[in-house]
């Protein structure tokens, strides 16, 4: 019963995360949804998982998608082409975004179709911070590392960026 | 009637519990209101509100009584639905908030109860986290206000308070994981009870203070920013930004926006106890008048809260940002490493 309402929610909030014209709308919109995947979580008995997904995601990463919304203050999304083009006549990167959506969609489907048998991941069902912790530094450690570093990259290229308009000023 | 009494005394009193947190909550704000006229007037060599009620008491009821008749304003370039979601926000995050943390040890309330009743709303074993999560989405609350308001001022004071909660939450989180470190536990409860033994030979006096005084240095300094009081009140600091992420409230949002201030103090001073200070434990006061050591000490963090308000001149910006990324981060790391390791190696 609550599977339904909070997969609902989630549904109708990220839909709506598309369909609305106000980025800032939008960005709440997100966080209603992150915050109906928590509910999932709580409900698969994964109360850490749950608590994390809101801490960093509704709570770090939007408000920084806020921050940003708000900087540039873009009430309205600009639309520079006719309404009625159809879709894949509309110039650049909405070309670009179409691929990439339908490469998405095959994937999901690939990978559904695959692993469709199989609802459990492991035998006994992890939930405490313990085991999460074990798990992450033993079995999973090579990918831990890996993750670290690619965020590391990401960092530093993000310096990089912000750092290269600096050059011909006076500091 | 009397049989689902007796039969249900358990749950009747759980239920007690909330309202008695709920009421509890909205009159702590009224408490500090009071409490943070009396001291600053006092430490201005004044008297402070003196003609409602004896002494002035009165007076929050009057302050209350004067917002709830004024007149709700708009502004007419407001965006009219997140203008009145935002105070609504700030006020439901700071309640939800007190719900995980626990006050008092288990008590009969006078043999009324045949099993002893844990004093919480809830105990959840990841609470410390939860209490985390739930303040981050109070931010959401000044953030929306400051940007629905369509005014410059609030702009800035919401700009402002969403990259100081970022800056100060690392610094937060990082002070909390060395405390979950030494407790071993993500549960409050549990990290209250991992400090009633002796230390120096006094029982009940194990606190984690003594073991991170840096750490709660840094837990209070952060938290200080968390709920945007001086010298961190840079999202409504009056000299630059007339009132801030509030600039354009009036009546009772503006209101719920000050209720949630003093509330989210409330939550970080009790926090605070539960970490670092022990909790309801005190030496010679026995389990069962756990909540009364415990409102004490929390009345002692938010006297200074005060105080440190009435004292202290707000930094510069870029002063908080450099403190927050190059000092409070830096520290707050090594503290939590040092921890780390005095746990292993030492069996703290």
């Amino acid at each position: 019963m609550l599977f339904y309402f909070f997969a609902a929610l989630a549904i109708v909030a990220s839909l709506l995360v598309i369909a609305q014209r106000n980025p800032v709308y939008s960005v709440l919109l997100l966080i209603l949804s992150f915050g109906a995947l928590s509910g999932l979580y709580v409900l698969l008995d994964a109360p850490f998982v749950a608590t994390i997904q809101i801490i960093v995601y509704a709570g770090a990463i939007m408000v920084l998608f806020l921050f940003v919304v708000m900087l540039l203050n873009a009430p309205h999304e600009e639309t520079d082409f006719d309404e009625r083009t159809h879709p894949m006549l509309r110039p650049g990167p909405m070309r670009f975004g179409a691929v990439l959506a339908l490469g998405l969609i095959a994937e999901l489907a690939w990978a559904l179709a695959r692993s469709a048998p199989r609802s459990t991941f492991s035998n006994a069902p992890i939930t405490s911070v313990a085991a999460i912790g074990r798990l992450l530094f033993t079995d999973y450690a090579f990918q831990f590392e890996v993750t670290s570093v690619l965020i590391l990259v990401a960092m530093v290229g993000a310096v990089v960026m912000a750092r290269r308009e600096d050059h011909g000023a006076k500091r | 009637m009397f049989d689902f009494l007796s039969t249900n005394s358990f749950l009747i009193a759980q239920i007690g519990i909330v309202v008695v947190i709920w009421i509890a909550l909205q009159l702590s704000a009224a408490v500090m209101v009071y409490a943070e006229r009396k001291v600053a007037a006092y430490l201005q060599q004044r008297v402070g509100p003196t003609r409602v009620g004896y002494a002035g008491l009165l007076q929050p009821i009057a302050d209350v009584v004067k917002l709830l008749l004024k007149e709700e304003l708009r502004p007419a370039a407001a965006d009219p639905i997140l203008f009145y979601l935002a105070p609504i926000i700030s006020a439901t995050a700071a309640f939800a908030a007190f719900a995980v943390v626990p006050f008092g040890g288990s008590t009969t309330l006078l043999g009324l109860l045949t099993e002893p009743l844990p004093l919480h709303v809830a105990d959840v074993n990841v609470a410390i986290l939860v209490v985390f999560a739930i303040t981050s989405m109070g931010v959401y609350g000044i953030v929306l206000a400051g940007w629905s308001s369509n005014s410059k001022y609030s702009l800035l004071g919401g700009l402002r308070s969403s990259a100081q909660m970022i800056s100060y939450e690392l610094s937060y989180g990082m002070a909390l994981a060395a405390v979950l470190v030494l407790a071993n536990s993500m549960s409050l409860r549990d990290i209250v009870n991992a400090q009633s033994g002796s230390l120096f030979g006094i029982p009940q006096f194990r606190w984690f203070l003594f073991f991170q005084p840096i750490g709660f240095l840094i837990f209070f300094t952060a938290g200080i920013a968390e709920t945007n009081r001086a010298p961190f009140d840079f999202p409504e600091a009056e000299q630059e930004l007339v009132a801030g992420y509030h600039t354009e409230y009036s009546s009772m949002s503006f209101g719920l926006f000050f209720l949630a201030e003093y509330i989210n103090m409330v939550t970080v001073s009790a926090v605070a106890t539960d970490l670092y200070l022990g909790g309801w434990w005190l030496p010679l006061v026995p389990e069962s008048w756990g909540w009364l050591a415990f409102l004490a000490k929390i009345s002692v963090l938010l006297f200074f809260y005060i105080w440190m308000r009435w004292s202290l001149p707000r930094y510069r910006y870029d002063q908080l940002m450099a403190f927050g990324w190059k000092v409070l981060l830096p520290v707050s790391v090594l503290n939590l490493i040092a921890t780390a390791a005095g746990v292993l190696y030492f069996g703290l």
